[in-house]
């Protein structure tokens, strides 16, 4: 996994709260196979981005060219409500999208983003609405998000403080995988197993 | 220390305790045919299911409900076929137990759990699909996770995880007739929020959920998710011990003695603290149904449609006008006034057998205005039905009987409404395009899909004597 430090990028307002993981990416994509050749980016925000003959709608967002390199998203309150699908997660890593800033998430889209190496980074609605507006007002503005220091800074240079639990962030920092930190306990998993089943052997 | 049913289960499951997080072990997991991904994942790092027998298999979201007994051939969707043959595979070559299209216990995955005893009280459960809450009606922590979680349960039976804080909805009083379980799940979305429940767990307690049965209990809990919530739990009683007893994978004779002396103690201790309280009369709530494209845009069915402008909160105005131009509805219309174009009955949250008993009991001896079909929740709920005659119920009415899967709720199958119609269904997401392009759905219970089947629009199903 790929190690999250700094990202400067352009980024892009979406001013509505429950934006849900059915909306980032329609459920008819999901059987499609990911491959390193071939990403989920063509499928993100399918049915907001084209139309019923698939052509591209000039009123979303990232249709329009400041925000066609968007690699932050600064939303509203409980992204990412819904189906547990990490699909939503690679179809917007695939399209160059690593963090999210946004007051609340959903709480299984929150892991897939950790556990895909992006970050989803927590802030007040107040200062998400602050960046929305200004973002907003000047297409293709970047933002800076520094993990280390948990700090976004705004296209005017104002920073704020972002939220993240600290074990999410050393995870984030070093790029680790989970599977690999589990195992490193495999001693105490035994000797949980053995006590475990033992009081409960219908469940071994 | 008194402690919460949750708190119980939590504490019997940590392996390892950082204080910021702990790794807990993973008792069961059922898996569906939308696993691939962590499956292929697995077999890319060169891992293995650590322990299949904890695992059960069941393809649901792909499988297509009519047409079934003509097989893999039928499936005219080269995509979907090739799930359904990825999940016969993936279940073959790690040594799990999988239900895939034609045997007779396949089922939705949230069906087959309670069904055949795989869930049971106390245990942790997980499983690759945000509904997993729904296993918490039989008091195990049980909830969804993502595909790289999922793999790490393949890999390891474990997971590192926050501890979530806990939040209890109690609703007391006597619930109204044609007033269902899908009814308190609404009514209390409509209340917390669908942000409201986010990092707790929610124990649904009070009168009123006791007095539910075991499908009542599992369609409350179904909706936690819907709430933002972690997972939902209802403390085991006779209720669930009756439900679970001689089922095919609960414990038998003197196991079940043993697992049964367990199980008391699990419930809430009487001075038990949550972090978070919130109560409901059951006997205020009328039948209750989704206006708007998320499941907290609910109200009575006697309700009027709100004006956003009364809304003091800008996320939820902007939400409900954005929500108003989708469905096509205008502030002050009554909710009754809706006309619908399709009917949907089925689901995990409302597919199990007194849930199309209920539908049955509305639509007997009465024919249906609109399209409409109906999946029961797994194969052996089919099997049921047909023997009550409930099949013929439907057919006569003149709704179509289908065969079991995820089927209209995500539509993954193919059967989806069609473009910018509005349906009735029975299950749990009104998010848009959920149902299929420009779809508007109406989430209620199962009698009032039924009621509206048969007058064409909204319908309180207290009005149909
Ligand atoms: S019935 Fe619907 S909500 Fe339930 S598992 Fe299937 S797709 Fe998910």
């Amino acid at each position: 996994m790929q190690p999250f430090t700094i990202l400067t990028a352009v980024a892009a307002p979406f001013d509505m709260a429950n934006i849900d993981t059915d909306k980032i990416i329609p459920a008819r994509f999901l059987r499609k196979l990911r491959t390193a050749e071939k990403g989920y980016d063509p499928w993100l925000f399918y049915n907001l981005r084209f139309d019923a003959d698939g052509n591209e709608r000039t009123d979303f967002i990232l249709n329009q060219t400041p925000w066609r390199n968007t690699g932050v998203i600064v939303a509203g309150p409980n992204f990412g409500c819904g189906s547990s699908r990490e699909g939503a997660a690679y179809a917007m890593l695939d399209w160059g999208i690593r963090c999210v800033i946004a007051p609340s998430f959903g709480d299984i889209h929150y892991a897939n983003e950790i556990q895909n190496g992006m970050l989803p980074a927590i802030l007040p609605e107040e200062h998400c609405a602050t960046l929305r507006a200004q973002i907003a007002a000047t297409p293709g503005a970047s933002v800076s998000v520094d993990l280390e220091s948990q700090t976004i800074t705004g296209p005017d240079g104002a920073t704020y403080q972002f939220f993240i639990e600290s074990i999410y962030k050393e995870r984030l920092l070093l790029g680790l995988d989970d599977v690999g930190l589990v195992l490193q306990e495999l001693p105490a998993i035994e000797a949980f197993e053995q006590r475990h089943f033992a009081k409960m052997p219908w469940l071994a | 220390m008194p402690q919460t049913l949750f708190e119980k289960i939590w504490q019997q499951h940590v392996i390892v305790d950082k204080g910021a997080e702990a790794l807990i072990y993973i008792d069961r997991n059922l898996l569906h045919d939308g696993a691939f991904h962590a499956f292929g994942a697995l077999a890319k790092e060169g891992r293995k299911v650590r322990k299949p027998r904890q695992h059960l298999a069941t393809a649901d979201h792909y499988v297509p409900t009519s047409g079934r007994e003509k097989g893999l051939a039928n499936v005219v969707d080269a995509d979907a076929r090739e799930m359904i043959r990825l999940f016969d595979l993936n279940g073959a070559d790690n040594g799990i137990r999988s239900f895939g299209m034609d045997h007779p216990q396949q089922g939705i995955v949230h069906v087959i759990g309670p069904e055949t005893g795989f869930t049971q009280p106390g245990i942790t459960l997980t499983c690759g699909d945000s509904h997993t809450s729904t296993h918490g009606a039989m008091g195990a922590y049980a909830f969804g996770v993502g595909a790289t979680n999922l793999k790490q349960v393949l890999a390891t039976q474990c997971l590192w995880q926050k501890k979530p804080k806990t939040f209890r909805i109690t609703v007391d009083g006597k619930l109204g007739s044609g007033v269902s379980g899908k009814d308190v799940a609404l009514a209390i979305i409509a209340k917390i929020g669908t942000a409201g429940g986010t990092g707790h767990v929610l124990e649904y307690a009070g009168s009123a959920i006791r007095a539910l049965g075991m499908e009542g209990r599992l369609s409350v809990c179904n909706m936690s998710i819907e709430a933002g919530a972690r997972a939902g739990m209802i403390a085991p009683d006779d209720t669930t011990y009756q439900y679970l007893a001689g089922r095919e994978y609960a414990p038998k004779s003197k196991l079940w003695d043993e697992a049964l002396a367990l199980w008391r103690v699990l419930p809430t201790d009487d001075d038990a603290v949550f972090d978070r309280e919130v109560s409901l009369d059951g006997s205020a709530i009328e039948p209750t149904l989704t206006w708007g494209t998320t499941p907290e845009e609910a109200l009575p069915v006697s309700a009027t449609i709100p004006d956003p402008a009364s809304y003091t909160d800008p996320n939820k105005r902007a939400h409900a006008v954005s929500a108003l131009q989708y469905m096509g509805l205008t502030p002050g219309m009554k909710l009754t006034d809706i006309e619908i174009d399709r009917v949907f009955i089925g689901t995990c949250t409302n597919g199990r057998l007194d849930d199309l008993r209920a539908a049955a009991a509305v639509l007997k001896g009465r024919k249906v205005t609109v399209q409409g079909w109906v999946s029961p929740g797994s194969t052996q709920v089919k099997r049921d039905a047909e023997a009550e005659g409930l099949h013929r119920i439907f057919e006569e009415a003149g709704m179509e009987w289908r065969a079991s899967g995820c089927s209209g709720c995500a539509a993954m199958n193919g059967d989806s409404v069609p473009d910018g119609m509005r349906a009735a269904s029975t299950s749990n997401r009104n998010f848009e395009g959920r149902q299929g392009k420009n779809v508007r759905t109406h989430l209620m219970s199962p009698a009032m899909a039924a009621a509206a089947a048969i007058t064409g629009r909204i319908t309180d199903v207290r009005t149909l004597t």
